[in-house]
């Protein structure tokens, strides 16, 4: 089959590769219909996760129909039509049952390696670096899904394939990302990043009754999105603290989301820390939205980081009271809620695609996406 | 009732490097406790051992990896055993790496489950041990029982152990050990 792999920074192909095979009772294959870039594949992409190897499939925004499934499998077979969730959760430890899906405690087969540096394991991940897993990923023609009986969401109306692909991570992503600022009706949310998942959590803000959502970001296409999907934008190049406070009348919003994450972009102090591998994350999405949270406000951050954070002032966050909320999305949580608002039509999660195209021209995709050329906001590949 | 047999410690007291682990699985402690008494089923987890032999019933006869090539060997005899509690073994008088150790099943509160400890006990003392400790224990002391531990626990949850060994990639991609 083909697939996209990664060997290096800034370097990625699509090569032949051996078709994916059933390795464990759970498993099954399967043969992806639709796929994406997700913005997270842009840290391994940069070379800012640790851990990936030359040849590693990338992807994890998939779907597609069952080809085979293992002999454990007893909710899938062949022919469903599925996509498949990000976080790869075995569904009976103690954090499946739990709804903690992506702190899963089974599905890492490099869980001794997380545990020594993380203290302890999270849930693998579809093509997202060994320390994850080593799991192969999606952006290919066929992929193998572990514990299949607990992750993937079969689709059994005729939405089309953009219209659910998304359920696989930045839907749920952003979605959860706003849950967690418990937003009260006549909250001020603020949001750091318009790309997708911010999108989705300016759209996931809207739905569960925020009065008031400002998106800061510096992208003109981006903040246009931002405002068809009802926010007030403000430009990460303006004084962002200050225009924040003038439009909560000096309050602070409510909830912050920092939809951005390690490689923030604006602050040069953070470029030449990163770049001499001092701190190995950008955190100036996440200072702003300490300074200017209001008290008592709640921090949500969906934005992946991978390490060490520098002058991050933990010092304000304590003296304000701030709750941060953060982590890898619980997408198998999300599956069923978020299907019904699509089926419904509170949403239609492709409004967010401005790129089709083939996986063959995957590698070019990527360069594209990285260097946010041609307006390029979300890319979906067709194997 | 406890099995026991009465042997002189395989590592003295005071001169002994223990490591000790735990990990708590979503099972009760009967079916886990039995897995492990079956002896045979350890190399399934330990990825260090070739075989474990039951040879009569407190002793045992265990092959472990020392290198690529090379294998090595010794008996060990249970010294202590309390079903669905405790299992305590050592190595028989002589060996070349002698240790002790025990696994123990306790359950964990909030219906967790249960509460599995090892614990490993050899002397730094034995030149042959302290080779071929980094590779039964790990390179940093307990490293290796937990992974061991780990995959216990997803094939006592889950019925599997998860794994990538066979998986799709692309060019140049060297299978790289754990």
């Amino acid at each position: 089959m083909k697939a996209l792999c990664w060997h290096g920074k800034h370097h990625v192909e699509v090569e032949e590769v051996p078709d994916p095979k059933i390795l464990n009772p759970g498993d099954v294959i399967v043969k992806i219909t639709t796929t994406a870039i997700c913005g997270s594949d842009l840290h391994l992409y940069d070379g800012c996760i640790p851990s990936m190897h030359k040849g590693d499939i990338l992807g994890h925004e998939f779907m597609g129909d069952v080809v085979e499934v293992g002999r454990a499998v007893k909710r899938l077979k062949v022919g469903d039509r599925v996509v498949v969730p990000f976080t790869i959760s075995c569904g009976r430890c103690f954090y499946c049952q739990n709804q903690l899906w992506s702190l899963c405690d089974n599905s890492n087969p490099n869980a001794a390696a997380l545990e020594l540096l993380n203290g302890f394991s999270s849930a693998g991940l579809f093509g997202y670096s060994h320390l994850y897993g080593g799991y192969a990923g999606g952006q290919a023609q066929y992929a193998r899904v572990p514990f299949a009986d607990y992750g993937p969401i079969k689709i059994e109306s005729d939405l089309a394939d953009e219209q659910v692909v998304f359920l696989s991570d930045i839907f749920p992503t952003g979605y959860m990302a706003a849950e967690n600022c418990a937003i009260k009706s006549g909250q001020v949310v603020a949001i750091w990043g318009c790309g997708p998942v911010g999108q989705f959590a300016i759209r996931s803000a809207a739905l569960l009754g925020a009065k008031k959502i400002i998106a800061i970001d510096h992208v003109p296409e981006r903040m246009k999105m931002a405002e068809q999907g009802g926010a007030m934008v403000i430009s990460s190049e303006d004084d962002v603290i200050d225009l924040l406070k003038q439009a909560t009348g000096g309050r602070g919003p409510d909830a912050c989301i920092d939809a951005v994450g390690m490689e923030a972009h604006g602050s040069f102090y953070d470029d030449v820390k990163q770049s001499l591998k001092l701190e190995t994350d950008r955190p100036h999405a996440l200072r702003q939205a300490i300074n200017v949270c209001r008290k008592g406000g709640t921090i949500s951050v969906p934005g992946v980081y991978a390490g060490f954070l520098d002058k991050v002032p933990f010092g304000a966050a304590f003296a304000k009271g701030i709750t941060f909320k953060m982590g890898q999305t619980h997408v198998q949580r999300y599956l069923t809620p978020l299907l019904k608002l699509i089926d419904n039509g509170a949403i239609d999660p492709s409004f967010v695609i401005t790129h089709r195209v083939p996986l063959a021209d995957a590698a070019q995709a990527y360069a594209t996406f990285a260097k946010k050329e041609d307006r390029c906001i979300k890319v979906v590949l067709k194997p | 009732m406890e099995k026991t047999e009465t042997l002189p410690p395989s590592v003295h007291s005071g001169e002994g490097i223990k490591i000790v682990r735990a990990c708590t699985i979503n099972q009760p402690a009967g079916a886990l406790f039995q897995f492990w008494r079956q002896f045979e089923n350890l190399p399934r987890i330990m990825h260090n051992l070739v075989s474990v032999t039951q040879t009569s019933a407190l002793e045992s006869h265990w092959v472990a990896r020392r290198s690529r090539q090379k294998t090595i060997e010794w008996d060990a005899v249970i010294i202590n055993e309390r079903p669905g509690a405790l299992i305590a073994w050592q190595t028989r008088e002589g060996s070349e790496v002698a240790h002790a150790g025990s696994v123990r099943f306790e359950r964990a509160p909030g219906n967790q489950g249960t509460e599995v400890t090892i614990a490993f006990e050899y002397s730094p003392s034995m030149p042959e041990l302290a080779k071929l400790a980094p590779k039964l224990f790990g390179k940093k002391p307990g490293q290796q029982i937990e992974a061991d531990l780990l995959r216990f626990k997803a094939l006592m949850e889950t019925g599997e152990i998860p794994t990538i060994e066979g998986q799709s990639a692309g060019a140049n991609q060297h299978t790289e050990e754990k």
